[in-house]
């Protein structure tokens, strides 16, 4: 965005600025288009709402949602369960992203370690998490490390399979640029693999960060007395629906930021690649 | 007279795979002198990228003696420089940080020589470039001066500048020449380019292919700054191209020796 005006303004041509305008009122025009129907939907629900239409149990209207929205905020118990979720998820993240990270190096690395780690490996992604959650929770308990170990387990592979599939497509030519250099073993992992692999590393990290969220809603359903998760199942219990609605969007907004976060990751370590070079032109 | 830092002795390289073995090259001798600019052409598969490679120390495969600066070669090393056929940048890398590669630009000794060969390449201005934004030509330059940080005691080129066109690599084969007064580092230059071969070379060494050896070292004996057009060029051009005439009759009636 920033540099898309910047551009012109340096180049101070009154015909790119005037392209620059109409660029702008397409862009506005695109927003509202892409607005229109969600708006036209919040507008008839609440009508329908106001007017006794729908069964306020199971659709309570958008300024109910909004109204619980607001005191749950101010209460601070939104913020809590939150930061209690986000902590959960980040400790899995770290755990399970960090462990694929390396394991993926390693097995990128070496033939032998590929053929004795990924055929195991391949085996237990394809287990789906909700079947393994009540081994864990007869493992772990219903504590924070039964739910910590479901997200990292979830959070291993991708990283785990992009990293191995990006160190594998480094070009080989480059290694033997490392080599002629004299690079040592820890200088040809850090200054070409690891570099020449992070557009597929960062790719793993989204992947990561979405499951990380996924899991999570799982592990605090399954039993838990605190997070977004439990706030959502305790208020279904209750029939609150305005509640859950609220745990819904917050997870909808928390996986939205955390993504646009690790897309500007992302543009900041991929600036050298082609791609990105005419970003916010399009 | 300098001493030989480079001596090859009876060399030998089979490539073995399951279609039969090929024999890339046979029986190679050659002494490279300090400082000796040395060009090596033949047709393609005469084994010249075998060759360097093994002066390299990217292929150990091979029998004989290949002794640098009275060593025998060790794996890949600063010492011997290398530059590709293509720049091989790495691409996330700016131009200075592709020339520093492994070595920090915060030491102000990498630094300063850094600068001084950025300009020697002629690319004052891009040093905070992409490989992206260079032109082919500016790519090998980057890549001449990675290897020239390094200070390496030979310096080998596999055919740097085959993929560029004719301005682009007379003008790259200005800068090297000037390199190579300024420096004196020994060279040895791989080309399939009978001008550039003649252009460049204190000696040009002419190899034939199956199996690869040298057919003959003719020694061009003309001062520095060349001109092409000049008889005398032409002359030495004209023999070496004789050479070649010679060089492929004997190996078509190889072949036909062979499929018989
Ligand atoms: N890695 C390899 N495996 C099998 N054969 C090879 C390999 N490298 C080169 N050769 C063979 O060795 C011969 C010489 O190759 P090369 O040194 O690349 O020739 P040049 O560089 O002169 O064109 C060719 O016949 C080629 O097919
Ligand atoms: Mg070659």
């Amino acid at each position: 965005m920033e540099k898309a005006a910047a551009t012109p303004l340096v180049k101070g041509k009154a015909g790119t600025r005037r392209r620059l305008n109409m660029r702008r009122s397409i862009q506005l025009k695109n927003i509202l288009l892409a607005a229109a129907l969600p708006i036209a939907i919040l507008v008839i629900w609440e009508v329908a709402g106001t007017m006794g239409k729908l069964n306020p149990i199971l659709l309570p209207t958008p300024s109910k949602i909004l109204e619980e929205f607001v005191s749950l905020t101010a209460s601070g118990e939104l913020a809590r369960h939150l930061g209690i979720s986000a902590w959960r998820a980040l400790l899995g993240f770290l755990l399970g992203g960090g462990l694929g990270l390396a394991a993926g190096i390693w097995v990128g690395f070496s033939y032998k370690t590929e053929r004795l780690l990924d055929p195991t490996l391949q085996m237990l992604r394809t287990l789906p998490h909700l079947a393994i959650a009540p081994l864990f929770i007869l493992w772990f308990g219903f504590g924070e490390m039964s739910k910590i170990l479901l997200i990292a387990k979830g959070t291993f592979f991708p990283l785990y399979v992009n990293t191995f599939l990006g160190i594998r497509s480094v070009d080989g030519k480059l290694f033997d640029v490392g080599r002629v250099l004299q690079f040592s073993k820890w200088h040809m992992i850090t200054k070409l693999i690891v570099p020449a692999a992070m557009p597929n590393i960062l790719l793993g990290v989204r992947l990561s960060v979405g499951v990380a969220w996924l899991v999570l809603v799982v592990a605090e359903m399954m039993g838990s007395s605190s997070g977004i998760g439990f706030l959502i199942n305790d208020a279904r219990s209750f029939s609150l629906t305005a509640v859950v609605f609220v745990g819904i969007i917050v997870f909808a907004l928390v996986g939205k930021l955390t993504d646009s976060l690790v897309k500007l990751l992302e543009r900041r370590l991929l600036r050298w690649q082609d791609s990105y070079k005419g970003d916010g032109t399009l | 007279m300098a001493a030989d830092t480079l001596v090859i002795e009876r060399l030998n390289r089979t490539f073995t795979s399951p279609a039969g073995d090929v024999t890339a090259l046979s029986n190679i001798a050659l002494k490279v002198k300090k400082g000796e600019l040395i060009t090596l052409i033949g047709p393609s598969g005469c084994g010249k990228s075998t060759l360097l490679k093994i002066v390299a120390g990217l292929d150990s495969d091979y029998s004989g003696t290949v002794l640098l600066n009275d060593k025998p070669i060790e794996g890949p090393s600063i010492e011997k420089g290398f530059i590709f056929q293509e720049p091989r940048l790495f691409p996330w890398l700016t131009v200075e940080k592709n020339i520093a590669g492994n070595l920090s630009l915060k030491d102000s000794k990498v630094r300063a020589r850094v600068d001084e060969l950025i300009a020697l390449v002629r690319l004052k201005g891009f040093e905070k470039s992409y490989p992206r934004e260079l032109s082919g030509g500016m790519a090998q330059r980057v890549s001449i001066a990675r290897a020239l940080l390094r200070n390496p005691e030979v310096l080998l080129l596999d055919e740097p500048f085959g993929a560029l066109d004719a301005f682009t690599r007379a003008h790259l084969q200005e800068v090297l020449l000037d390199i190579w007064q300024k420096n004196r580092t020994t060279m040895l230059f791989v080309t399939h380019d009978l001008d550039e071969a003649v252009f460049l070379a204190e000696r040009v060494v002419i190899m034939n292919p199956r199996p690869g050896h040298i057919r003959t070292v003719l020694p061009i004996d003309l001062p520095f700054p060349r001109k092409r057009a000049s008889q005398s060029f032409q002359e030495l051009r004209r023999k070496v191209l004789s050479e070649f005439e010679k060089v492929e009759e004997p190996a078509v009636d190889r072949d036909h020796g062979a499929g018989i």
